[in-house]
């Protein structure tokens, strides 16, 4: 077998199984959406508040996601393990 | 085939392979010279009474310096010059993908550096509120044991910036050229006379991976440098 094409492959493979890393952050986001929700149905007029940390919170929990999204890209387009085989 | 690349090298400085011109470096001086007009432009012939430009540049100076009092607490007024020079930078390096421009935020070089700049202002706040001694004795906080763990969270914060600044929007843009070659795709293998799908459809998806992820972000940005710098202060 090309040792290359393996590589790539595995790579590719890799790559998808690093997105799985999106799951988490999903979940998380969609929670705190629906908890600044019921926190703006309570108190309607802290809605500028909970808006903003409600961003500055889902910004910080899809850190783990775009890391993964990071490394996929990486594996996909500027394959680091290539050069080695 | 599809291709994403990153930016394109120009020249080389003094013929030295370490010092490439790339066409980031190329698009942040044009992005630099829009925002330098832009202020020139909002700022000039100033009167007591504002007109229309003069209460945009007011409004925006306004906005900036409630952030700063409300994030970074009373007295910090120095830091919002810096803060609106990250966030416009960020928002109009962004934006400069709208305008054929290769998005300078989408090379982590660019917010890697901001980032490394935001992380000395940290450093410095710390040592100046704590001492150069108590500065280093924070990191045996609360057990000595914890030091490997400060240390390790005082270099993850310029990483965790810059990556996710620059995953966003290297994703946004990795997102719409595999999109618009799908697209183009799709038109050509229906033998459509004009290239219907790749009318409208970029045009709605740039919206949110050009515009709200560029403003999001920058915003993102710099209320993570108001938070951090201000908590080094106490």
């Amino acid at each position: 077998m090309d040792p290359k094409a393996f590589v790539a492959g595995m790579s590719a493979l890799g790559a998808g199984m690093a997105m799985i890393g999106g799951l988490g952050p999903g979940i998380g986001e969609g929670y705190i959406a629906g908890q600044a929700c019921s926190a703006i149905a309570r108190q309607p007029e802290s809605q500028a508040n909970v808006t903003r940390t409600m961003i500055l919170g889902i910004a910080m929990a899809e850190s783990s996601a775009i890391y993964s999204l990071v490394i996929a890209l990486l594996l996909i387009f500027a394959n680091p393990l290539l050069n080695k085989v | 085939m599809v291709e994403v690349n990153g930016p394109k090298v120009y020249t080389y400085l003094f013929g030295n392979k370490a010092l490439p011109i790339t066409e980031t470096m190329v698009n942040y001086w044009i992005v630099m010279v829009f925002i330098l007009l832009l202020c020139l432009f909002l700022t000039s012939k100033m009167e007591k009474i504002p007109k229309a430009k003069q209460a945009v540049a007011e409004k925006i100076v306004m906005i900036v310096d409630g952030l700063v009092d409300q994030n970074m607490g009373k007295n910090c007024r120095q830091y919002s010059p810096f803060i609106v020079t990250l966030m416009f930078s960020s928002v109009f390096g962004s934006l400069a993908s709208m305008f054929t421009l290769r998005s300078v935020t989408g090379d982590l070089n660019t917010t890697l550096g901001w980032a490394l700049i935001v992380s000395g202002m940290i450093i410095y706040n710390k040592i100046k509120t704590n001492g150069f001694v108590g500065f280093l004795k924070g990191f045996t906080e609360p057990i000595w044991i914890m030091t490997p763990l400060n240390i390790l969270s005082e270099v993850s914060t310029p990483v965790s910036m810059s990556f996710r600044h620059f995953g966003n929007i290297a994703g946004g843009l990795v997102i719409s050229t595999l999109m618009l070659s799908a697209l183009s795709a799709l038109s050509s293998a229906l033998n459509l006379p004009i290239p219907l799908f790749q009318l409208g459809i970029p045009g709605v998806t740039g919206l949110y991976f050009d515009l709200f992820s560029a403003c999001i972000q920058a915003f993102i940005f710099s209320m993570l440098t108001m938070a951090y710098v201000g908590s080094a202060k106490e």
